[in-house]
């Protein structure tokens, strides 16, 4: 027989041109760079705190890629960094939240950095009580249904967050109901510092999904390519109106858990190696190599853009106005604080 | 104008507001062919079929956490739990979730919703299918907390509800729905969220309250009446946002409040209205402001002999009247 000299590159046989590609990878690139940034926001003193995701990027980017950027929701967890770029927020959007300030379309400066919302977007703004957000991704994809809208609904979570009863609770009802819904777990094998074996008694999330009645699928999700066939076809399925589907992402989680932590004290130099090792950028941009699509100036031109883009990204953010304190009590209610004493002797602003 | 039950009030107002705007759906427990653990939802899975009526799976988080999304994409969910003691598993996403969905994103996002709960003790509903709720609701921003006592503002009331657009949580004392008749109007009305009402005016001593202990309120002014005690009783049948004009306008009439409801006197709802009175209208006073609550005991038990010593009732209510009436 002779070989095939003409095979197509993977991502052609998936459907993805050469310029879909090195897009993937340019929002991957973009969300470490970004993600960099955080963290030395943090370190200066002018963010109070961080939450970040290197290592995840691979995974997000093909999560979200498979999907209509305007018409379909994505339910994010408080990772959900690159996912959330790709779904069309923008760097100085992000560091808006992060330095706190009031026009961060998140939450104008009310939340924490890492709970990402966008109503244009049809990004959820979520809590920092983990897993809640799956009930209400059931509940979006519920009314998709009814509405007959076409709409899919991606839904994300770490691995520790498929301990919480909502988590449960909404697979069983989007089961049941057969919703046009993804559940995605983003399986870096730490719940902060918890390691899988003492989170779970399976070795994959993805068998749960039999217990739900719903295809359960485990992917590397440092394998760019893979993660997004996966997630091609979770959609197809759900816009079939065949119902939801579960995947796994196993990820490397490649920073501490937060801020707040020092990873080192309960991994190993040998673990934070190995998982350095398999950093989904540099497994991408090797694939990028190999099917002649990156060297290293094209990497080079790459990353200087990114660092450009979050350069003024933070410029921008850092020359917007603080939230004013006269706004505290807004938004409470639809209506204008309904119960809101006339006389406010109960909440007295300073002077 | 029909006389109806207070649940049938209930009922005609699911009726007419799913057929007026079919985003409007049903969730819960066994709200389907039963029509609902006390017949509150009868005839809407057979009128709007299931996709509007759903009977979901057993899990209160999972009903208020669906609900939620719904009301985020178009929906209009009214979502019931079959008893308030039931709520429990439901507190974080109605507290953390629904609640906070306005403020967290600075306005962006809204969670018109409606959740259902049956609360209050009645008889031998025992420990746990007779709890009052309203203190853990009431105490939360961004969330609006109901109890009418007729099927008049049952009706009104829930419409109002399914067309606010935040979310409100509705408390329908169990003893109502079979026992309470009342005029209820066929054409469509609201009961606006907010306002409280005098349902019975007075001169020497004011009491508010709401739920059953409404129905042993009026029946403890009726006792005291021939010793000359004429009794101002409010219905709170809004406690948040809190019609505090018209509790104030009230005790600067008679000078005197007793604030009565069924939950643990400890922290309970009418500790609120004590503390606004006591801070509001100190001026106007002529006793102590006072509270009449349930007993500090987790909640109603089964055996007869304990519910009736149990019971906040007229008799007692009387005796509180009575006592606050000599200062």
């Amino acid at each position: 027989m002779t070989p095939e000299i003409t095979a197509k590159p993977q991502h052609t046989n998936l459907g993805l041109s050469d310029g879909d590609v090195l897009r993937m990878y340019g929002y991957m690139v973009l969300a470490r760079v970004l993600d960099e940034r955080m963290w030395q926001l943090q370190r200066a003193g002018k963010a109070r705190f961080v939450v970040s995701a290197p290592g995840h990027e691979g995974a997000q980017v093909a999560m979200v890629w498979p999907l209509d950027r305007e018409r379909d929701w994505f339910v994010p967890y408080y990772r959900s960094l690159a996912a959330c770029l790709v779904k069309g927020m923008t760097p100085t959007e992000i560091l808006l939240s992060v330095l706190a300030k009031a026009t961060d379309p998140s939450s104008g400066g009310r939340q924490m950095p890492g709970h990402y919302s966008s109503p244009r977007l049809r990004i959820l703004s979520g809590s920092s009580t983990v897993g809640t957000q799956y009930p209400h991704a059931v509940g979006i994809a519920y009314a998709a249904k009814v509405r007959r809208t076409g709409e899919v609904v991606v839904v994300s979570i770490g691995e520790g967050g498929t301990s919480e009863g909502d988590w449960h609770e909404a697979l069983n009802f989007a089961g049941v109901h057969r919703v046009p819904c993804i559940f995605c777990v983003e399986n870096n094998r730490y719940a902060i510092s918890v390691p899988l074996h003492k989170q779970m008694a399976v070795d994959s999330v993805a068998v749960r999904a039999a217990g739900y009645g719903m295809p359960g699928v485990s992917v590397d999700g440092c394998d760019v390519l893979e993660a997004y066939r996966v997630m091609r076809e979770a959609c197809e399925r759900a816009r079939r109106g065949e119902g939801p589907t579960l995947v796994e992402f196993r990820v490397e989680r490649l920073s501490p858990h937060s801020s707040e932590d020092q990873q080192e004290r309960y991994r190993s130099p040998e673990d934070l190696e190995a998982a350095r090792r398999r950093d989904p950028l540099v497994r991408f941009g090797g694939y990028l190599r190999s099917v002649g699509l990156l060297d290293d100036t094209r990497d080079q031109a790459l990353w200087a853009r990114a660092r450009r883009e979050v350069d003024e990204a933070t410029e921008a953010a850092e020359r917007a106005p603080d939230p004013d304190p006269a706004t505290l009590l807004r938004h409470v209610y639809h209506d204008p604080e309904p119960d809101r004493p006339a006389d406010p002797v109960y909440w007295i602003p300073r002077e | 104008m029909p006389e109806l039950r207070y649940l049938d009030a209930l009922n005609r107002a699911h009726h007419e507001e799913m057929a007026r705007d079919e985003r409007v759906v049903v969730l819960g427990e066994d709200v389907g062919a039963k029509g609902g653990v006390f017949g509150v939802t009868a005839g809407l899975l057979e009128r709007f079929g299931e996709e509007r009526v759903i009977d979901t799976p057993l899990a209160e988080s999972a009903i208020v956490g669906c609900a939620i999304g719904m009301a985020i994409n178009g929906l209009v969910p009214i979502a019931e739990i079959q008893f308030a003691d039931f709520l429990h598993p439901a507190f974080d996403q109605i507290v953390s979730e629904a609640a906070r969905m306005r403020y967290r994103s600075n306005g962006a996002f809204g969670c018109p919703l409606v959740i259902r709960v049956p609360y209050g003790g009645a008889h031998g509903t025992a420990l746990y299918h007779s709890q009052c709720v309203e203190a853990f609701y009431a105490h939360v921003p961004g969330l609006k907390v109901v109890a009418p006592y007729t099927p008049y503002d049952a009706k009104g009331m829930l419409k109002a509800a399914v067309r606010d657009p935040d979310p409100v949580l509705f408390l329908e004392h169990k003893r109502l729905y079979r026992i309470v008749r009342g005029e209820v109007p066929e054409e469509d009305y609201e009961v606006p969220i907010g306002p409280a009402v005098v349902r019975r005016p007075g001169k020497h001593l004011s009491v508010f309250t709401y739920g059953w202990m409404l129905h042993e309120t009026l029946r403890a002014a009726e006792m005291v009446q021939p010793e000359g005690i004429e009794v101002e009783v409010v219905e709170i049948r809004t406690l948040r946002p809190l019609d505090k004009l018209t509790i104030l306008r009230s005790v600067a009439k008679t000078n005197k409040a007793l604030v009565v409801y069924e939950d643990n006197r400890f922290c309970g709802y009418g500790a609120e209205i004590a503390a606004l009175i006591a801070e509001e209208a100190f001026e106007e006073l002529d006793g102590p402001v006072m509270r009449l609550g349930g007993p500090d005991v987790p909640a109603v038990p089964f055996a007869r002999s304990l519910e009736e010593a149990w019971m906040p009732d007229a008799d007692r209510i009387a005796q509180a009247i009575r006592r606050l009436a000599r200062y």
